[in-house]
Parts: structure tokens; C-alpha cells; sequence
């Protein structure tokens, strides 16, 4: 007995829904105009780049400007793989390791009960807040003293501790019964049973949802590699490509590099995102603070 | 496993977390703390000054009190506040269309906040470029509202409104997608039920029905609508180009700590700042939680 037409998740089509299509069409396109261009601009060949007046979609497609990129690299002694490979192996570990300490803490934050256990979690959604630009300096100091400048780990270490992940984790559990552990405890599973044999798969949404969000930080973090590293063998793609483009950005061939390291840096967030899209929007759905 | 062992298991399980918890956020913020009160060059030990740095802070530094600290409260009211009533208003807008075209939807409206850093450079400052190449300036050329380019990203009059709209077009991040859970999964027995006692308008509906059923959602909303509006606040730089941006212009604390951290060496100053700028955030997030929080 609904008084409008229309209702809040339809499941079929309906006239009344056509102002929503008006007025979220514009917005849609103005969102993904950007994104487009990225796109665009990564293939645009040279002259096409600086074509005037500007054109806006690629009409001859080259892959020239991703060819430039990998030969810039060339002259400064170090093959832009090194790069691609630290990028690599710093998003896989911190993905793994970001999932387990998430897990590890969500679970003990959820279903254990001991003194401390709200003011830990306060503290985490305290922490949520967290701009970890507001304390460089002394996180550069810690770094430090702890003698990991210029180690590869320091890449990986610096991104683990993601309270959004925990939080996620933990309010996703909280949706798990009680008694479901229980019956394994009493058939005598340990806390890593429990967690790797009836946890995980149960958690799969969330846990995809921290992958991602994860994998995102590092693949487009270069915090590590601008303030604790100096040895170039040892920073990421994504420091090689925003160092690449503040240096030739405003020169000719400068360009169309920036916009070739642009769409690598872009596309796979987008894949990864696509298709973990339903499970992200499942974790979301048990998101809230409380 | 002894009963013992396991009355404490929980340590051992979340000690990866608390350890490098402490050490990348609590130790840092603790330090911040103290190297606030002193002068540190980077080079010598901290020496201890009492309140200095902060008094400095009130009464000398004139380009934070006239340029960052009224940038700061403009850009974060805008990107902040406004974002969020962006990120619930496209969320509900999204939720009223059927599976496959809200998928659609979410996903371009999600998308701009995955890109980062170098994006700036390919996409805005490629647009906003200071000659003629540059689209906006090509565009408005061609139709005549201008006469001559414009050097959108070097100007102070435009660089900060620049700032603001391509922080809101990448600020629908989790916090979108939260909200937008959130309101498909409000209860449709809700809504029935206000049906009946006479609720008549969308606006009603969503008042008294939605917002309300979906309080954690907001509130979570809130909290990375905050983080976003802090963390993004670097693109002042990335867009211009350089730091401090022309006149300070676009130049905000995050920018501000930066320039006497890293260039000037003025260590405990910027820790001061960096103290500053923990407790505005703080001030925040007890706004939010005032506002959504269920006691």
C-alpha cells in the first residue's frame, strides 16, 4: 500500500523513475568526463596531444605514449620493471598481511571478552580519523631511530595499519552468531581453526572489501618512497610516475608519459573494483558506527 | 591448548595490530605532542621552549592566521560538509532506480575517488591549463567569453574554487557507498508503516524514515567524509605545482606543515601545527558524532 509510485530499491521499471535518470545523467557525466580522458589521452599520439583547439577523444590510437614511458626510464640506469615490481610485491604483501591483522584484531574485537576491549575499539574509531600527514615529521623520526630507511619492508610496514579495515571486519563478525563459534569451541577448534575454517569463508565479502581498499592504498601510496627512501632501487611505480611527470609534465613528450602512467595507475583499482563491486557493497551494508 | 594459554589468546592474535598500531599512529601522535613545545632544527636535539611555538602560532604567524587557517575552514565546510550532503543526496537518488542501471550509476560515481596523484596532473591541470591548449581555456576562447587565456591554476582568485570542485567530484568514496547500503537496506515495513500514519511528502520520507534508519551509515559517512576532506587537501600543491601555492592562495595546514617541515626545517613549529590540526579533526568527528551518535 504505497503512497508514491515509486519506491526506495524498485525491482521493475517505472515512468515515475525518469527524474532520477535527469537529474543523475548530467551529474554521471560530469564524473566520468575526467575519467574518459584519461583514458583518451593515454592512446592520443603525439600531435593529437597538442592539437589546437584541443580535441577531446583520441581519433588516431597509438600506443606510443606507453612505449615513451618505459623508455624514459631507460636513461636513469634503472628498467621501469624494478619499479612495477616493488609496486607488485608492496600491494601483495600489505593485501595479505592487511587481511589477517584485520581478521586477527576484528575477531578479537568482536566476539572476545576482556577488560580493554571497548577502549580498544574507541581508540580504532578514534583512529579512523587519522590524516597520517598531520604527524610525518614524527613518523619520519620513528622510522628512523627504528633503522628501517632504505630497507624494501618499510614500503609494506607503513600501509598495515588500516583502522577502516578492522572497523569493517569487526562489525562484519558482529553479524555472526555466537553460538556457531561456540559449537566449535566445544568440539574443540582453537581460535585459528575457528577463524581460517569457519570465519573466513563466511567473511569473504569483507574481507574482499579490506583486499581492495588495501590494495588501493598501495598501489597508489608514495609516502614510503618519498620520505623514508632514498635508494632508488627501492620505490614504487607510483612515486616513479608522479616524480616522472612533475619533472617532464610541462614538456612536450612529458605529456603524453603522464597520461600513459596515469591510466596504469587507474585501471587497476577500476578492475579490481568491478568485480568485487556486489561483495563491497555487502560489507557496506553492516557499516555503521555505533 | 591449556585454559590458561587461551584465557589470554586474544593478546597474541590482535598484538600484530596493537604493535604496529602503536608505533605508526599512537608513538607518532605522542611525539607530535611533545615536539610541539620545542625548538627542533632536524640537525640539533629538541630544546625545550614551553608554549612558544603556539604562541607564535596565535599572534605571528600572519599567512596562517589571514591565508591558511581561513582556507582551511573554507575548503573543509565546502568539501567536507558539502561533499557529504553530495555523497547522501547521489545515494538516494541512485537507491530509487532499479539493480543493473544503479549498479551502473554507483560505479561512475565511485570511480573519480580511485584515481590519485598523478591523475591530477594527467586530467586537471591538462584542462585547466594556462594557454590556449588548455581546454577551458580553448573552449572559452572559441565562444568568446574570454579574450585572452587564462592562467586558471596560477591565479589566486581561481585556484582554491578549482581546489573545491575536483575535490568533490573524487570525494565519493566507502562513505558513498555506505550510505547507499544503507538506504537500500532500510526496512520496507518503515515505510509501510509511515504510509499509514499519514506521511505525505519524499522529503518526509526521508526525514523522518530513511536518515533515521540508517544513523550508523550517516555517522560512518560522516567520519570518511572528514578523512577525505584532510587527506585530499594536498591537491592545492599538485594542481599549482609548487609550495607554498601563489599568494597561498590555495595553501591549507596540511600544505603549511609541509612547507616548515620539510623546506624550512622548523620542526617543532610544524609539530605545533600538526597538533593544531589533530584537534580540528577531532572537533569534527565530536560534531559528527553529536549528530548521528545513538546514545
Amino acid at each position: 500500500m504505497a503512497r508514491f509510485s515509486t519506491k526506495t530499491n524498485p525491482k521493475y521499471f517505472h515512468r515515475s523513475q525518469l527524474k532520477f535518470y535527469f537529474i543523475l545523467i548530467p551529474i554521471s557525466a560530469f564524473m566520468i568526463l575526467p575519467i574518459l580522458f584519461i583514458f583518451s589521452q593515454a592512446f592520443k599520439p603525439l600531435d593529437e596531444l597538442f592539437l589546437y583547439p584541443p580535441r577531446f577523444f583520441v581519433k588516431r590510437p597509438t600506443l606510443f605514449n606507453f612505449f615513451q614511458l618505459f623508455n624514459a626510464a631507460r636513461g636513469s640506469n634503472i628498467p621501469i620493471s624494478r619499479y612495477f615490481m616493488n609496486s607488485i610485491l608492496t600491494a601483495f604483501f600489505s593485501v595479505i598481511l592487511t587481511i589477517l591483522i584485520s581478521v586477527f584484531a576484528g575477531y578479537v574485537l568482536s566476539k572476545k571478552k576482556f577488560k580493554s576491549k571497548n577502549l580498544l575499539f574507541t581508540v580504532n574509531n578514534l583512529a579512523l580519523m587519522f590524516v597520517p600527514i598531520a604527524v610525518i615529521i614524527p613518523r619520519y623520526i620513528i622510522v628512523q631511530s627504528l633503522g628501517l630507511i632504505d630497507t624494501f619492508i618499510i614500503n609494506i610496514l607503513s600501509l598495515l595499519v588500516m583502522p577502516v579495515g578492522v572497523f569493517l571486519v569487526k562489525q562484519f563478525i558482529d553479524q555472526i552468531p555466537d553460538s556457531l563459534l561456540e559449537a566449535a569451541f566445544v568440539d574443540g577448534a582453537n581460535d585459528l581453526q575457528i577463524i581460517f575454517k569457519i570465519l573466513v569463508p563466511l567473511l569473504k565479502p569483507a574481507i574482499s572489501t579490506v583486499g581492495i581498499l588495501a590494495f588501493q592504498i598501495a598501489w597508489n601510496s608514495s609516502e614510503a618512497s618519498v620520505y623514508y627512501i632514498n635508494n632508488e632501487n627501492l620505490r614504487t611505480f607510483a612515486f616513479y610516475a608522479s616524480n616522472l611527470t612533475q619533472v617532464a609534465g610541462n614538456t612536450i613528450a612529458g605529456q603524453g608519459i603522464a597520461a600513459a602512467a596515469g591510466l596504469i595507475m587507474f585501471i587497476p583499482n577500476l578492475v579490481l573494483f568491478i568485480i568485487m563491486q556486489s561483495r563491497v557493497m555487502n560489507t557496506m551494508a553492516n557499516s555503521g558506527l555505533k | 591448548m591449556t585454559k590458561k594459554v587461551r584465557k589470554y589468546n586474544h593478546w597474541f592474535l590482535i598484538s600484530p595490530y596493537l604493535i604496529l598500531f602503536t608505533i605508526f599512529i599512537v608513538l607518532p601522535v605522542v611525539i607530535s605532542i611533545y615536539l610541539s613545545f620545542t625548538y627542533f632544527n632536524a640537525i640539533e636535539k629538541p630544546s625545550w621552549i614551553g608554549i612558544q611555538n603556539y604562541i607564535t602560532l596565535m599572534t605571528r604567524d600572519e599567512i596562517f592566521m589571514q591565508k591558511v587557517l581561513p582556507n582551511t575552514i573554507k575548503y573543509s565546510l565546502i568539501v567536507g560538509v558539502g561533499g557529504y550532503l553530495l555523497s547522501f543526496t547521489l545515494a538516494w537518488l541512485i537507491a530509487q532506480l532499479t539493480p543493473i542501471p544503479r549498479t551502473i550509476f554507483a560505479l561512475i560515481i565511485y570511480s573519480p575517488s580511485l584515481t590519485a596523484g598523478i591523475t591530477m596532473t594527467v586530467v586537471w591541470r591538462v584542462l585547466f591549463n594556462g594557454d590556449q591548449q588548455g581546454y577551458l581555456n580553448a573552449l572559452l576562447l572559441k565562444y568568446g567569453f574570454i579574450d585572452k587565456a587564462i592562467q586558471w591554476l596560477q591565479s589566486p582568485e581561481y585556484l582554491m574554487d578549482i581546489m573545491i570542485v575536483v575535490s568533490l567530484w573524487s570525494s565519493m568514496g566507502i562513505g558513498f557507498l555506505a550510505m547507499l547500503a544503507g538506504i537500500l537496506n532500510v526496512d520496507e515495513s518503515l515505510y509501510e508503516a509511515a504510509y499509514i500514519d499519514g506521511i505525505r511528502t519524499r522529503l518526509q520520507e526521508v526525514i523522518y524514515i530513511t536518515i533515521p534508519a540508517m544513523k550508523p551509515q550517516m555517522l560512518f559517512g560522516a567520519v570518511m567524509s572528514i578523512v577525505n576532506t584532510f587527506t585530499t587537501a594536498g591537491i592545492g600543491v599538485a594542481l599549482s605545482g609548487s609550495n607554498p601555492t601563489p599568494q597561498y592562495a590555495g595553501q591549507l595546514m596540511v600544505n603549511h606543515i609541509e612547507d616548515y617541515g620539510f623546506y624550512r626545517y622548523e620542526m617543532g613549529y610544524a609539530a605545533a601545527l600538526s597538533v593544531v590540526l589533530l584537534l580540528i579533526i577531532w572537533f569534527f568527528s565530536r560534531v559528527a558524532w553529536r549528530l548521528f551518535g545513538e546514545r
